[in-house]
């Protein structure tokens, strides 16, 4: 079965400045904007730009991931030809290896694509939340004759560094690229989204394999091809794209979504952004409910008061709870009077009456100040905090936890509480 | 897997006036419950108790059940065994493209039920609201030895009954009598219009009923029949409530706003499934007010609402007030509207500054798709 497009979508990464919200998990499956989890942007833009043919490549932590995805309903790509598959590292003969770079993974999964014998791999990854017509760039890439494309936003001078950026002539064609270089030349950045013509990188992976072992796009293939002088060109890409890499930018692209008129439209008729629903019951808010500047996911009972906060499904939110400036996900439980401010619950939080979240001052956390700084306190998925408790600022939780485990039923601004599971 | 499920959903009703005639809508596809329709009730009923081979009977204003059942995955029913049939009228060389009665609908399809090896066959409406697990009805049937199990309910004492089928009950559980909408009567049992009959009995009556020219399931076969066969009474203590009236329907909507009532669909396995459409979260801007009301996805809520149903992709403006109301999907409030005791179909528009009042027994419908200029 021949498909001209085969998507191959990177969802490997941790994500690791993340930190706790990507310990169990890949960053691909974190939960976005209530209801969503990262990768379905990247899906709902494949099956939106009418690719139907997706190989999902996961790597770290992949279990909610796999079942989130699974025979790919969400997207309707339980298809007979092509759809979506889960691929994963494995074992080939007496060799097998991880995904060493991000070529690399593509080159092990090689057969897959050849099996739909494509004319263009599109190559995203799972990581970041934008909505792109994947067919216009494709088109680009034709018009074109191009042997790849890269698509690319205009970012900071400071930003640069983290990118792979781009040099080009007026008419897009690329002249050179830098990978995360120190004096950026350029503020042109690489997405990480590229268009191949497939006989060309298929020519491009085998030869990278015996030089580099962790063979990656942005570091190698790239460059590669344009010393070689293949036709290189860069697809602009001028809206909303969001890499929601650290606890600071995750915190802050979610909060936007709660704004009157944000900038990334969750409500246009038609570029859906399609999840896996679990239960579709409407939302209730009590008598004595106040929700404003806020969005609630379904199947959540409100019966206390929120306020620029993102709510994801089947939250329960008891009488005389406060929630302000955070993000509460899937099943979590607040009871009675509790106060969060600032704080990120992963899903299945259960914080007891009247406790106390994001109190104190503003101290980065002593363990990894360099990933809890923004005066966000994170808890980790099903962690329990018992009634009464006061939790200060960059503070991370995560397990059940009981009141002996806390000082005086506090946490200090800064401090970590990991009570880690019995089993793995 | 011992029963196949027959749900009838082709009643032409005018007894919910506009919501069903101008809408064009069979009863079955009213939306219920800010997200729902009244069929996902008995479908989801019947698939959560693994009946997996169900057929939809439809007739008038088939399309809105088409396009609600356009696809079976939500319900589990997309399988290679079994899976969810529609049956509408249709042409032949013999008979005009019109079921003349339930009785003849099943007739008329007769080889749903001669090509199934289910023992049982479980007929429900398809515009009753309520959660059931089929397989304590199987069992029960099974049990009493019945030929014919009507599932009933004992209503309050006071409650006007005259709509309903009536039962007569002894101690033993097996029904004396049975009368549709009587004038008068002293049994407070009324027929859910959920049964069950063994599978070839059920066959054989069909084809009987049609050579005598009789075509209506509960007149011509369970009535004709009651003093023949063992028919046998399985009450039911759950919610259930039927859309019979406009009044009807506006209090089963607002039903859902009781706690334990939401409770018992929403978050009580197993769940009551609908068409998926993914609808992003619910908005409430800086001046919302939303006080004991259920809301769905992809609505954006700038004014007051109380005591009301919202569905999907609604639209409340500025200095609105919405109180006991049912919105459907796509409403458009615009500012500074008051609307109370309203029902709006999909996808009505209003003007700016409109008042739109009902009364509390006698909300005001505004119908399907209508813009005030």
């Amino acid at each position: 079965m021949k498909k001209e497009v085969v998507a191959m979508l990177l969802a490997g990464g941790q994500g690791s400045r993340l930190g706790e919200l990507t310990r169990k998990k890949a960053k691909p499956a974190v939960t976005f904007g209530g209801k969503y989890k990262i990768i379905d942007f990247s899906m709902s833009n494949c099956v939106n730009s009418g690719i139907d043919t997706i190989g999902v490549l996961t790597q770290y932590q992949p279990l909610l991931l796999n079942k989130h995805i699974g025979i790919g309903i969400p997207w309707d790509l339980d298809k007979k030809n092509g759809g979506v598959s889960v691929l994963t590292p494995h074992l080939k003969g007496d060799s097998g290896e991880w995904y060493t770079g991000t070529a690399n993974a593509i080159f092990q999964h090689m057969s897959y694509i050849e099996s739909y014998n494509p004319e263009y791999l599109l190559i995203i990854s799972g990581d970041h939340v934008y909505k792109m017509d994947y067919s216009l760039m494709i088109d680009f890439h034709k018009s074109k004759n191009a042997c790849a494309t890269v698509a690319a936003i205009k970012v900071t001078y400071e930003e640069a560094k983290g990118f792979g950026t781009i040099i080009c002539d007026d008419d897009y064609k690329i002249k050179a690229f830098e990978e995360k270089p120190k004096i950026p030349k350029s503020t042109f950045a690489s997405m990480g989204v590229y268009v191949f013509s497939w006989q060309k990188l298929k020519t491009a992976l085998i030869k990278d394999r015996d030089i580099h072992n962790d063979s990656d796009f942005g570091k190698h293939i790239i460059p590669n091809m344009l010393e070689e002088g293949c036709n290189l060109y860069a697809y602009y890409f001028d809206r909303y794209w969001k890499d929601v890499g650290t606890i600071e930018s995750y915190f802050n692209a979610n909060m936007e979504l709660a704004q009157t008129l944000p900038e990334f439209n969750l409500y246009e008729n038609f570029w859906n952004i399609y999840t896996d629903s679990e239960n579709q019951s409407p939302t209730y808010t009590s008598e004595d409910s106040i929700i404003q500047g806020s969005i609630v996911s379904e199947g959540c009972e409100i019966y206390g008061e929120v306020y620029n906060s993102i709510i994801s499904p089947d939250v329960i939110i008891e009488k005389g709870a406060v929630i302000r400036n955070s993000i509460i996900m899937q099943k979590c439980v607040i009871k009675k009077d509790v106060i969060i401010e600032n704080a990120i619950l992963d899903f299945g939080v259960m914080v007891g009456d009247g406790a106390k979240i994001g109190a104190f001052e503003n101290i980065p956390n002593k363990q990894k100040p360099s990933v809890y700084y923004s005066g966000i306190t994170v808890l980790g998925e099903d962690s329990v905090v018992p009634k009464g408790i006061v939790i200060g600022k960059n503070c991370v939780v995560s397990g059940t936890t009981f009141f002996e485990d806390y000082e005086n039923g506090e946490l200090q601004s800064g401090e970590s509480l990991i009570k880690e599971e019995a089993t793995i | 897997m011992k029963a196949i499920g027959v749900i009838l959903a082709g009643g032409n009703n005018h007894r919910l006036e506009s919501l069903t005639t101008i809408s064009g809508r069979a009863v079955a596809a009213m939306p219920i419950g800010s997200g729902y329709r009244a069929i996902d009730f008995p479908l989801s009923s019947m698939s959560n108790s693994d009946i997996n081979k169900i057929a939809v009977i439809v007739q008038f204003n088939s399309s809105s059940l088409y396009d609600h059942l356009s696809s079976s995955k939500w319900w589990n029913l997309g399988r290679k065994r079994g899976g969810l049939f529609i049956f509408s009228p249709y042409s032949s060389n013999y008979e005009n493209p019109i079921y003349r009665g339930t009785a003849n609908a099943m007739y008329q399809n007769l080889k749903f039920f001669q090509r199934s090896n289910h023992e049982y066959v479980i007929i429900s409406s398809g515009d009753a609201i309520y959660k059931m697990d089929f397989n304590d009805l199987i069992k029960y049937h099974k049990n009493k030895e019945n030929d014919i199990t009507i599932v009933y309910k004992k209503t309050e004492d006071g409650e006007d009954i005259r709509k309903f089928g009536v039962i007569s009950i002894d101690e033993d559980e097996n029904i004396t009598d049975i009368e549709e909408k009587p004038l008068k009567t002293d049994s407070r049992n009324i027929s859910l219009g959920i049964y069950i009959i063994e599978r070839k009995l059920l066959i054989e009556l069909l084809e009987t009923a049609n050579k005598e020219n009789r075509h209506d399931f509960v007149n011509d076969i369970i009535i004709r029949y009651r003093k023949v066969l063992k028919l046998g009474g399985f009450k039911f203590d759950g919610y259930w409530s039927t859309l019979n009236s406009v009044n009807a329907y506006y209090k089963t909507n607002m039903d859902f706003l009781k706690k334990d009532i939401r409770y018992f669909f929403t978050k009580e396995y197993p769940y009551i499934s609908t068409k998926t459409r993914d609808e992003p979260p619910v908005k409430y801007n800086r001046d919302a007010i939303v006080k004991n009301s259920i809301v769905s996805g992809g609505s954006i809520i700038d004014g007051t609402v109380e005591n009301s149903v919202i569905f999907s992709n609604v639209y409340v403006g500025q200095n609105v007030t919405v109180k006991n109301s049912i919105l459907m999907s796509g409403s458009y409030i615009s500012n500074d509207n008051i609307l109370e005791n309203v029902i709006l179909d999909k996808n009505v528009k209003t003007k700016e500054s409109l008042i739109l009042k009902g009364e509390e027994n006698n909300p005001v419908i505004v119908g399907k798709d209508h813009i005030f200029y």
